[in-house]
């Protein structure tokens, strides 16, 4: 097994060890699915701009069911990692609307936006992880950020990190670790509150093939259990492998309608 | 290292945060000097003050002959013990007089060779409201050139002194404010920028404005209190050095010290053990403030 890579006996596990909140996964998903109504991103007309530069998107319309997967795809420099940003509400856009979970995001108050922020989970680029803090509190942040008992973040944190075959790592800074290994901890972090709404840019750019792929299985899971999943890749040939919903970006507007290409 | 929660964000190894005690103690120990020297100086006025009340002095102009003075102040008795309100009136003897001038002028000098006017002590009941205009009518008509002194000039101008001394001490208490907190300002911005990628992450992961300034605010409280620590230590060393070196001043007794007392009480020493707490209750506020305005600008 490479340094970055899986263990073998946990490539497709039933993920996550135990619910956040207490009870099962799959209960409180199918409790989510029936509770809650099918778009969880809905973006209408979107435009965006930083400062006084030109619009990095132009009219973005989409609608993004819940439990859905997405591929979001286009060259470097199409927008879609400003587009990810004004969905885990990093940006304001310059123009349009934009409703998460069925909640007009500009009419929220900020304790509310907070809310919605801890139903979203992102994977970052670059990972993120916080240099001075070791493996198992990077991925307890969200957990403790949300106010969670603590021994309830050993419990699942500890469980969540072995299941992504850090077991060995909990103390591990991540300076120490290797690029897959950041990648899994970066992931953990994202997952570990049972987001609502799962946003990937590039997860897969650091690693080989094989690791793509088995990250891509992880995702799907995920999705599997209800999860909605937006992944930002410019790896056309890993997009082409899934049959799941694209969206592409070229020069920062959406090509073709977000339900419309599949692979 | 696993499980430290609530230091999300390194602040303590940021060098601008460790600076923060080093800019405190000082302001504190300026605090606690100009503080300290309002409380003593209060001290030394009312112990003046409740010297003076209800006392006078009448002065009689000094006679070339002795037995005519003696004349004037059986007169200005007779004057004095006849106005309701005044308890008592003593006349101070020659020995007492030359005693008062003892200090400057020796002992080898006698009476006779200095015209000191004759003093008469009174005592006033209190709450008496003496007609002061009429009894120094009273007085000028039985012995011309007699001089009641009821120490207000006196006072007045010790009074205008004190203030002007106890507005420069608040005005230093109120720049040492301000110093403080434009100095926890200032760090906080600073911690703010070093640490932006920590808080916007924090902040994305659906952190409360509040969670994040807590951060800020426990450790400015700390370093805050800290600093006020060292410098009320220092403070309290220096007060105690300044006491003992205006008690040494009294090499002319217990009466005639050159400095006034500057030794403390206990309510003004817990007074000055507060500063520390305010430091630290002050850097905790401003860092909250700071903080969570800077928060308010995230979208």
């Amino acid at each position: 097994m490479g340094r970055g890579a899986l263990p073998a006996t946990q490539r497709m596990p039933c993920f996550p060890p135990q619910a956040a909140s207490g009870g099962s996964m799959r209960g409180h998903l199918s409790r989510r699915r029936t509770g809650e109504d099918q778009h969880v991103v809905r973006f209408e007309n979107v435009g965006m701009r930083y400062g006084t530069g030109p619009e990095v998107l132009r009219d973005v319309s989409l609608d993004l069911a819940s439990g859905s997967f997405h591929f979001l795809t286009g060259p470097s420099g199409a927008g879609k990692t400003t587009l990810l940003r004004l969905m885990y509400l990093a940006d304001r856009p310059t123009r349009g609307l934009i409703s998460l979970f069925g909640q007009d995001i500009s009419r929220l108050k900020r304790r509310e936006l907070a809310d919605l922020r801890r139903k979203i989970g992102v994977v970052f680029q670059d990972f993120r992880l916080l240099g001075h803090l070791s493996a198992f509190d990077n991925v307890a942040l969200p957990l403790r950020v949300a106010g969670i008992a603590e021994a309830r973040v050993k419990k699942n944190v500890t469980e969540l990190l072995e299941w992504v075959g850090l077991a060995d790592k909990l103390s591990a800074r991540p300076v120490t670790l290797s690029g897959g290994q950041q990648q899994r901890v970066a992931i953990a972090r994202a997952v570990i509150a049972r987001p609502q709404l799962l946003l990937a840019d590039e997860p897969t750019g650091n690693v080989d093939d094989a690791m793509a792929s088995r990250l891509l299985r992880l995702f799907e899971e995920l999705n599997r259990f209800g999860t909605t999943l937006v992944i930002a890749t410019h790896n056309e040939q890993l997009a082409s492998q899934r049959r799941f919903q694209r969206i592409h970006l070229v020069n920062g507007e959406v090509a073709a309608p977000a339900d419309a290409v599949r692979a | 290292m696993i499980g430290r929660v609530g230091d999300d964000i390194p602040l303590r190894r940021d060098g601008t945060v460790r600076l923060l005690p080093w800019l405190i103690a000082p302001m504190v120990y300026l605090a606690a000097l100009a503080l300290a020297g309002m409380l003593a100086l209060n001290g030394v006025l009312d112990s003046w003050d409740r010297g003076l009340s209800g006392t006078m002095t009448v002065e009689l102009p000094p006679a070339p002959v002795p037995p005519a003075t003696d004349d004037a102040v059986a007169k200005t008795l007779q004057v004095l013990r006849a106005t309701p309100g005044i308890v008592s009136a003593t006349p101070l003897a020659r020995d007492a007089e030359v005693k008062l001038i003892e200090p400057w002028l020796g002992s080898t000098i006698s009476p006779e060779e200095l015209q000191l006017p004759r003093l008469v002590d009174l005592r006033i009941a209190s709450g008496a409201a003496l007609d002061l205009k009429a009894l120094r009518a009273k007085l000028s008509a039985a012995v011309p050139g007699a001089v009641l002194d009821d120490h207000r000039l006196w006072l007045d101008r010790l009074y205008s002194l004190a203030v002007s001394v106890e507005a420069t001490g608040f005005a230093i208490l109120v720049m040492v404010g301000i110093a403080a907190v434009l100095t926890v300002i200032f760090t906080t911005r600073a911690g703010l920028a070093v640490h932006h990628d920590v808080i916007e992450l924090l902040h994305l992961m659906g952190a409360r404005d509040l969670y994040i300034a807590r951060q800020f605010e426990t450790e400015a409280m700390r370093m805050g209190l800290s600093g006020g620590i060292g410098g009320i230590a220092l403070a309290a060393l220096t007060l105690w050095g300044l006491g003992h070196a205006a008690a040494a001043t009294a090499v002319l007794g217990e009466e005639a010290k050159l400095l006034p007392d500057l030794s403390l009480v206990l309510w003004q020493w817990a007074a000055l053990a507060l500063l520390p707490v305010l430091a630290g209750a002050a850097a905790l506020a401003t860092a909250r403030f700071t903080v969570m305005r800077a928060l308010a600008r995230m979208p």
